[in-house]
């Protein structure tokens, strides 16, 4: 018997609670430090929405983390967990920044070929673990995690090869080549009133479409989630799990590596010299969370996110620190991933009353 | 020959220096994970812990009682993480991953509202860090006094490394926390109560990643900046895994990663290998590692599963 569905089934519900517990306790921290929450979470809202520009840097804001937070979604809806976006991010941005520099190309096709590069250096970065795991049975958890840290060491150590560090000393990269860039033309940055927009994000909407028609709509995507539902039934039903596992990482990786590559060629245009990881693939796992792995939710979880990064830069105008985002995520992440238990607390009050 | 000696002192006392951070927060892990609680916030643990550590040590004065704030700030970190896995049931990668995000966000966040935005805490004197045990018993400039006259605690941690021994192999709770970690329903029905095993387990680890995070700002330098720990929290849980989760295991594990990082300190200073292909090493040792001879079935068995108690 079918079941009329209450608002408190709806996972949405619980992701907004959890939105809305969240930012209450970053209320509570930025009134133990004396900040008004009102005029901190004001400013927030105000640099977000006030000017159309504002909006525009919102979405540029997002774009890389769409793109991992895709990756990570892709990857929970077929039963593994890239945590290891962050590595595949900077392996990507590392492969689009070197061949930015290096390589001289036509416009159009460099940006091209530096995007398909990303995309294949993130894929190949998570294959590594995908491959250790099916053949060695190493838990992609752990493995991801070592390659974060490669990844990054790996970054700090190519922006010192001298060919491609900046003349002159600095911490980063050169410039790369115009022709690599993905900002937009000078007419509609004009329009737009906004100094960096780019495509990044008009790429990453394409990218949530693609995906989620995958998931959705074709024969590998229901083999991927069959392995991810049930890895004993998918194999039973004659479906060859490891090699669906490898797909699945080597898509997850090149979704975050093609992250790395809109941010370097859209916004930064050359790499820094990191000193703490930069965070865009554990970012992305908040953004899968928010979205309940909807490639299509991911857009507008990224674009949440997107506003809480670009906004969260704006707080120190208030004298707020913007690190309040972090508190605020962080409890976020915590009550979504414990909102099966207030499901249950709530349908079963909710039973109880009906009973009574 | 000289230069010898004083390279290998030089690099002795770097490894007395970067070892200690990593072991407590390795050692607590330990007790975490063989007790079946999988715990990737150690970083977030360590880096609140050497924030509490640095204001602490600012207005107290006292070194010793900065440090065990510091413990406790992760004790508290590991609380939450405790409840969120093991009385919530949440994924405890997940829930991980948002302790990391609490830890660093917390930290910074506190330290700019205390210190009118500044990301760096005042440094501390002398006299409010850990004291040195060797202070004045070598003279000064010999190799004693180079090499062996580092911070009290980094002494310590070895012998806090045979008592964690000790509880995991010679005590009922030892014995019962490995027990938890490979089959909690077979516990839970000869009565060991598997949640009291695991919360204690997960704040314990807590507390000592907060240790190993205010030994990096109470001894190895002297104040909190943003990218004190970054990533010993991960080399950390790569030291317990390459230490196959025994004490013992992760405390040879520590050790060499310690080298590595002294090594590293070396090679910066003489300039002829890059330090980023050096603090690789962790990273890629532990995955060798995991390829070579852990491979499957090392961890304990119920690790990263909730457990659900039986009505």
């Amino acid at each position: 018997m079918k079941t009329k569905k209450g608002i408190l089934d709806s996972n949405l519900f619980y992701t907004i609670l959890a939105i809305v517990i969240g930012f209450a306790i970053g209320a509570i921290f930025l009134l133990i430090a004396g900040i008004s929450p009102a005029v901190a979470y004001g400013k927030l809202i105000d640099s977000v929405f006030s000017k159309p520009k504002y909006m525009v840097w919102t979405l540029v804001y997002a774009a890389p983390v769409i793109f991992t937070g895709l990756s990570v979604a892709f990857s929970f809806r077929t039963g593994v967990f890239n945590i290891g976006a962050e590595g595949q991010y900077i392996v990507g941005s590392v492969a689009a920044c070197v061949i930015g520099i290096l390589v001289p190309l036509p416009p159009v096709i460099h940006p091209l070929v530096c995007i398909l590069a990303a995309a294949g250096a993130g894929c190949l970065w998570s294959l590594i673990v995908g491959v250790l795991k099916t053949k060695r049975g190493i838990h992609e958890v752990l493995s991801f995690i070592m390659f974060n840290w490669i990844a990054y060491y790996l970054q700090n150590y190519i922006v010192n090869i001298p060919i491609i560090h900046k003349k002159g000393g600095g911490e980063a990269t050169e410039n790369i080549k115009d022709t690599a860039r993905i900002i937009f033309p000078d007419g509609i940055m004009k329009a737009l009133d906004c100094t960096g927009a780019h495509w990044g994000f008009i790429f990453a909407v394409i990218a949530a479409i693609i995906i989620f028609i995958i998931i959705e709509k074709t024969t590998l995507g229901y083999e991927l989630k069959a392995v991810g539902f049930n890895k004993n039934a998918a194999e039973f039903a004659g479906i060859n799990v490891n090699r669906s596992m490898l797909t699945a990482l080597g898509i997850s990786g090149a979704l975050a590596g093609l992250g790395g590559a809109v941010q370097t060629l859209g916004m930064a245009g050359r790499l820094p010299q990191l000193a703490a990881q930069e965070g865009y693939g554990f970012e992305g796992i908040t953004v899968a969370l928010i979205a309940g792995s909807n490639p299509l939710g991911c857009i507008f979880s990224g674009i949440f996110y997107g506003a809480m990064k670009y906004g969260g830069s704006k707080l120190t105008m208030v004298k707020a620190p913007s690190e309040v985002v972090n508190i605020i995520m962080g409890c976020v992440i915590i009550f979504i991933a414990i909102s099966q238990v207030f499901k249950a607390i709530f349908t079963s009050i909710g039973k109880k009353r009906k009973e009574a | 020959m000289g230069s010898l000696v004083t390279n290998l002192g030089l690099l002795i006392n770097a490894t007395l220096i970067a070892t200690p951070p990593l072991l407590f927060a390795g050692l607590g892990s330990c007790f975490s994970e063989r007790s079946g609680v999988v715990n990737i916030g150690i970083e977030g643990m360590m880096t609140i812990g050497a924030f509490t550590g640095a204001v602490a040590g600012l207005y107290t004065g006292n070194g010793w009682i900065a440090f065990l704030c510091g413990g406790l700030a992760g004790a508290i970190l590991g609380l939450i993480h405790a409840i969120v896995c093991i009385s919530f049931h949440a994924d405890q990668t997940i829930a991980g991953t948002a302790i990391n995000f609490l830890g660093s966000g917390l930290a910074l966040f506190l330290c700019k509202a205390l210190f009118d935005n500044s990301s760096d805490t005042p440094a501390l004197d002398t006299t409010s860090k850990l004291p040195k045990i060797f202070e004045g018993v070598f003279p000064v400039g010999s190799f004693g006094s180079n090499v062996l006259n580092v911070y009290g605690v980094a002494y310590l941690v070895f012998v806090l490394a045979f008592v964690c021994w000790f509880v995991f192999y010679k005590t009922k709770f030892g014995s019962h926390l490995r027990a938890v970690g490979e089959h909690p329903e077979a516990c839970e029905s000869i009565g060991i109560d598997v949640y009291r095993v695991r919360y204690t387990c997960v704040i314990l680890s807590g507390f000592m990643a907060g240790l190993g995070g205010a030994f990096v700002t109470l001894a190895t330098i002297n104040q909190f900046r943003p990218n004190v720990i970054v990533g010993q929290g991960f080399i950390a849980i790569a030291a317990v895994i390459f230490g196959k989760f025994t004490p013992h295991g992760t405390t040879w594990a520590c050790l060499l990663f310690g080298l590595c990082s002294g090594i590293k300190t070396l090679a910066s200073m003489s300039n002829t290998v890059s330090p980023n292909l050096i603090s690789m090493i962790p990273y890629v040792v532990t995955i060798i590692a995991l390829i070579l001879f852990v491979g499957r079935a090392n961890a304990p068995a119920a690790n990263g599963k909730p457990f659900v108690k039986a009505r």
